[in-house]
């Protein structure tokens, strides 16, 4: 999985800073990912590790600085704003599935409005989608009636479904009971070797060794480190990333 | 049919407290409202002819009043400042006229102010649907909020349009939610469309008012009138909770708990 360093820059986040109140959320914050890149966020909770790719489709805005999806900048306009958001799929924490929609609705929802596509071709790519995250015989069942794993899974489909050219991810296991963590990273693991570029928030260390092509760690809303993966895990440069490795990689 | 008995019931006691067991020296004279008598027959006719009106303007209050409070309560999730401060002053506004007022004012202020003069019906039902539009739209407000941030972000992170989101994603759920408070409103609308009977809307109070004056005799005649409402309202309260019912057997579909 090595990268090309003369891949285009997909996302620029530069020198962006986000407050919410008083509190300084985002300090500083700039960020290169290439297309095809693989980059993990990690930190402790509250670092401004969600704030910021929050930041990157515009669910939060921010205060100051610079945001660019492919070459355009991240404004209140609305057109540029439908336009970015279309490229750039988002898997929440809590799935956020549409609870009143079937699977396959889920998935067809937004090609057909924002895409124009046709129902039946919108179908047919849905199918596509849920049987490459191994979920197709479910299509035609609510989402509370699946387990959380497979939520997610639906929940990456319904992403993929946009055909976005980057993903995001904000701690998509962390709500998942342990046994059903691995069918989603599974699943990620895939779309990374497939050359999705990825923006992931996750505490899942092993699984951010085996697809990171970049690891960037965070403290209280400022970037602390970015570093190539491997370089991360053998010798944090900071005492804070060593100290916060040391603590999650304990058990 | 849950309609039935206990309900029957309840009319019955009623009939009996009013009618025999009444304490104290009046003698009732039920003889007008008597099927036996062709002037009672015709008496009941009468009165039941307001129920025409009564079902009318309600229903069609209702149905304004839904669609201009649904209207009134978007612009709650607005990060517009002034669409939310509009939104609000008139649900403030509105919420504060008496029903009766605002019925009078409609009546007698629009042809003086805009020199259009609305009938009885058109006036009625303007009255009640504005004075009710402030209730919908609380009721708008409170599903709307309701429903999960995340389930906006998910249809925002999706690159849906506002109206997208709100068509597919936001109301489908937030109306599942309100529809409860909805019916009730409904059921209110049928009482209070009684306030009608000053401006002279031939409904079912003005239809026994207008019998007292002939015929004298009040008691009965309202007593009857509290029947008709009664009825009228448990029909009503019955529709309205098969219609929950059958949303609820839809939701059950959607909300069970993944038993696998």
């Amino acid at each position: 999985m090595s990268l090309s360093a003369t891949a285009p820059i997909m996302i620029d986040v530069r020198g962006v800073n986000k407050w919410f109140g008083d509190f300084h959320a985002l300090k500083g914050v700039s960020l290169q990912v290439r297309s095809g890149e693989k980059v993990i966020v990690c930190g402790p909770s509250g670092s401004g590790k969600s704030t910021m790719i929050r930041c990157i489709n515009r669910l939060e805005p921010h205060d100051e600085g610079h945001i660019f999806v492919e070459g355009i900048e991240l404004t209140d306009e609305v057109r540029n704003l439908a336009a970015i958001r279309s490229e750039v799929g988002m898997v929440f924490q809590q799935f956020n599935l549409f609870p009143h929609m079937t699977v396959l609705d889920n998935l067809v929802l937004a090609p057909m409005r924002v895409r124009g596509s046709s129902r039946r071709d919108a179908e047919e790519q849905a199918m596509h989608y849920l049987t490459r995250v191994r979920i197709a015989e479910q299509a035609k069942k609510y989402p509370a009636q699946l387990s959380g794993g497979q939520q997610q899974r639906v929940a990456i489909a319904r992403a993929l479904c946009m055909k976005p050219k980057v993903l995001l991810f904000d701690e998509p296991t962390s709500a998942l009971d342990p046994e059903m963590i691995s069918e989603v990273l599974d699943v990620m693991v895939g779309l990374a070797r497939d050359g999705m570029t990825m923006i992931c928030v996750t505490h899942e260390m092993g699984f951010a060794r085996q697809v990171a092509d970049t690891m960037v760690f965070m403290d209280h809303g400022e970037i602390v480190e970015i570093a190539p993966t491997q370089d991360f895990f053998a010798a944090p440069k900071s005492e804070r990333a060593k100290l916060f490795l040391s603590q999650i990689l304990a058990h | 049919m849950s309609l039935s008995i206990r309900n029957l019931l309840a009319v019955l006691a009623l009939t009996l407290v009013l009618g025999g067991c009444g304490g104290g020296s009046y003698v009732w004279g039920w003889y007008v409202l008597s099927p036996k008598l062709p002037k009672g027959q015709d008496n009941l006719l009468f009165l039941l002819s307001g129920v025409g009106y009564t079902v009318a303007v309600a229903l069609c209050a209702i149905a304004i009043s839904v669609v201009l409070g649904l209207l009134i309560a978007l612009p709650t999730l607005s990060t517009n400042r002034y669409a939310r401060a509009v939104s609000r002053t008139y649900v403030e506004i509105l919420r504060s006229v008496p029903m009766l007022v605002m019925v009078l004012w409609v009546y007698y202020g629009l042809p003086v102010l805009f020199n259009v003069s609305p009938g009885v019906f058109t006036a009625g039902v303007i009255a009640l649907a504005l004075c009710d539009s402030a209730f919908e739209a609380e009721i708008f407000r409170a599903g709307i909020q309701s429903i999960d941030r995340g389930q906006r972000e998910a249809a925002d992170a999706l690159g849906l349009s506002y109206v997208d989101k709100m068509r597919y994603i936001v109301l489908p759920q937030a109306i599942r939610r309100v529809l409860p408070p909805l019916g009730n409103q409904f059921v209110y609308m049928l009482k209070t469309s009684s306030l009608l009977s000053v401006i002279g809307l031939t409904e079912l109070t003005r239809r026994a008012n207008e019998l007292i004056v002939t015929e004298y005799r009040p008691l009965e005649i309202y007593s009857f009138l509290v029947l008709e409402y009664l009825v009228l309202i448990m029909i009503a309260s019955w529709l309205v909770r098969r219609l929950e019912r059958r949303m609820a057997a839809a939701d059950r579909q959607f909300q069970a708990k993944n038993n696998s």
